[in-house]
């Protein structure tokens, strides 16, 4: 067939380019400014090359926050992923049971980070929190804000918390699309609980556990808000994620350059991770 | 293989059931021979899936109970039960290959692997999966799933029954031709009780042997196919069995004779109906004979349907078929005869027997 070749056409996508160069384009252009260069205030900037990232991929302090940031991002996928598909299978599928377990499951999704953040620091105070006044009754030696150990406790305990419901939620939806008709099969062909588990609703969640481990990995791997209002990246710099330590560097020591290389760097690796997620996802949907 | 007795079952959806309106099965009582194959035929709605679940054990049923061999196994589950079962759409494990989705029944019940790999060879075989055994489930074509959901339900020799729940919906003619071909064969070959539910009265009078209609929620009419069609138990088997069904006509009997309006019909012999409640008379259109004597008609079209004419026309006022050769004419002052013999009278829409 003849292609048509109208370059009017592109004067309809200028709309979409005008908003996403506002939203996102300029915005990002002004972080690469900084990260070639160096100012002292006085919008006085010196060409300062690849200098910053060249610092940047050689600082153990970096390369830390990195490993952890992976570390914590793993662990809370180990946790909320299995758990979230556990309490996905056994909450009621018909009756008055659906809207209560529905709406008690969508409440944490709905606090404010910062909420979240400031009602796990008042609950595992050790003199009035509830959680670290049980565990040191019960003779734990519990205290978030002088333990590495305990820090990273209660903030991996948090991010469950907060955000195990999205898996549950997602894992659900998935589940009440199974037609009867599979489990009524299943009977018939005498499969185990584990049978159906393994060949009907795995497969069938497939889809948006893939989703659900993208959304739960990017947001745990950008996460700031709640471990800053818990632990404010402490004890030391234990529970200091990336994003955390980005904040440090441009707000708290005012190093625009490295911070924005810093930025560069962290934004592209969301963005590969993002990239490699896609392509898993549409290879399974084109069934390979 | 079982002999299935049904005793007084009902089954109502809803939690309290009130009057018989409420009931999805009104009362079932039959027993399906070991060995036997029969259809369930009826239109959407009156309960044959309903039937065929209580007997895979998929839904209880709220009264009655039911027997394999003389066994009560209403409270068993479907899988104590030992039963295959075909649904109406195809249901695959997609993740799995197309040899192992057949096999799945077999090794959920531990069965040796040698015999599992014989007999899903043999399936493959018979379904004509065999070239594509090592493929993923997921992505065939509809028909091509179905025959896997086919397969899994013939995969086990030692079932105590197979029921079908309209499983040929999703396939071709031409392939559907086949595969019940192959469904009957198989049947005389190792006699399996099998249960063909469908409301396609072909699919049902060539698979089998028994056919049951059911009409809201209730066993109208057991018979073999010959039976059906001479001697319908109940108005509505004579209008769903046959194509066009059955010409029914509300008359007055009196002795051997049936007044319908100003005519007067001739019966085989006097029926033994009550003078109360609504007598009919049917008869099909294959035997209303068109010629130059007989009862007057006026003809209002007359379509070819290939091998055979339907003639439509109108007696005493009401619409009749009748059903002539591919070769046949129709006279220019038509009338029609009822042939005696194929007569049959209804008091409240079931037959009643004719006495001397």
């Amino acid at each position: 067939m003849e292609k048509t070749w109208n370059n009017k056409a592109w004067f309809l996508v200028l709309p979409v380019l005008v908003l996403v160069a506002f939203s996102a384009v300029i915005p990002l252009m002004t972080v690469v400014n900084y990260s070639v260069q160096d100012t002292f205030g006085n919008n006085v900037f010196f060409w300062a090359g690849t200098e910053w990232f060249e610092e940047l991929l050689s600082s153990d302090r970096f390369w830390q926050a990195m490993v952890r940031n992976l570390v914590f991002s793993f662990i809370i996928l180990a946790i909320e992923i299995p758990l979230g598909i556990f309490i996905a299978l056994n909450m009621p599928k018909k009756g008055w049971g659906v809207p209560v377990c529905l709406v008690l499951m969508a409440l944490p999704l709905l606090i404010p980070w910062n909420v979240v953040g400031t009602i796990w620091q008042v609950f595992g105070r050790g003199d009035i929190g509830l959680l670290g006044y049980s565990l040191r009754s019960l003779g734990f030696d519990y205290n978030y804000v002088n333990d590495p150990y305990d820090a990273w406790v209660t903030v991996i305990l948090m991010d469950v918390w907060h955000w195990t419901s999205l898996v549950v939620l997602l894992c659900y939806a998935g589940l009440v699309s199974i037609p009867d008709a599979y489990y009524q099969a299943a009977k018939i062909d005498g499969a185990s609980r584990w049978a159906i588990f393994r060949y009907i609703q795995l497969p069938k969640m497939n889809r948006v556990l893939l989703i659900a481990v993208l959304l739960r990995f990017m947001d745990s791997f950008m996460i700031y808000t709640e471990p800053f209002v818990v632990t404010g990246g402490g004890p030391g710099n234990s529970t200091t994620f990336l994003s955390i330590d980005l904040v440090k560097i441009a707000i708290g020591q005012f190093d625009l350059g490295p911070a924005a290389a810093m930025s560069i760097v962290y934004f592209l690796i969301v963005l590969l991770m993002s990239w490699v997620f896609y392509t898993v996802m549409t290879n399974y949907d084109s069934g390979q | 293989m079982a002999r299935i007795d049904c005793n007084h079952i009902r089954h109502a959806y809803g939690p309290h059931p009130k009057s018989d309106k409420d009931y999805a099965l009104k009362e079932v009582h039959h027993a399906f021979e070991d060995g036997g194959a029969y259809a369930l035929l009826g239109p959407s709605g009156c309960g044959k899936t309903t039937l065929l679940n209580i007997i895979s054990g998929l839904l209880h049923p709220s009264h009655g109970e039911l027997l394999f061999d003389g066994r009560d196994v209403t409270n068993l589950s479907t899988q104590e039960r030992n039963i295959a079962q075909v649904f109406q759409f195809p249901v695959i494990y997609d993740t799995m290959t197309v040899y192992d989705n057949l096999a799945f029944p077999l090794r959920n019940r531990g069965v040796p692997e040698t015999d599992v790999d014989r007999k899903v060879r043999e399936t493959l075989e018979m379904t004509g999966l065999a070239d594509m055994a090592r493929r993923k489930a997921r992505g065939l074509t509809a028909d091509q799933k179905q025959k896997i959901s086919l397969g899994r339900g013939l995969v086990r020799s030692d079932v105590n029954a197979i029921l079908f729940d309209e499983p040929l919906t999703v396939i071709d003619p031409h392939m559907k031709w086949v595969l019940r071909s192959q469904l009957k064969q198989l049947h005389r070959r190792f006699g399996f009780t099998m249960v063909y539910v469908t409301h396609d009265q072909t699919e049902a009078l060539t698979f089998a042997e028994n056919v049951v209609v059911m009409y809201e929620g209730e066993i109208v009419q057991i018979g073999s196919p010959a039976e059906l069609f001479e001697r319908p138990k109940h108005t509505f088997v004579g209008y769903f069995i046959g194509s066009p069904g059955m010409n029914v006509m509300p008359v007055a009997v009196e002795g051997r004779n049936a007044r319908l309006g100003s005519q007067t019909i001739e019966l085989p012999g006097a029926p033994k109906a009550g003078t109360a409640g609504a007598i009919e008379l049917g008869i099909r259109p294959e035997y209303v004979r068109l010629g130059r004597d007989g009862m007057a008609v006026k003809i209002s079209k007359v379509e070819d349907v290939g091998r055979h004419k339907v003639v439509r026309a109108s007696l005493e006022g009401r619409e009749i078929a009748a059903v002539i050769g591919e070769d046949g004419t129709v006279p220019a002052e038509p009338k029609v005869r009822f042939d005696p013999a194929r007569i049959n009278i209804y008091a409240d829409s079931w037959r009643v027997e004719m006495g001397a």
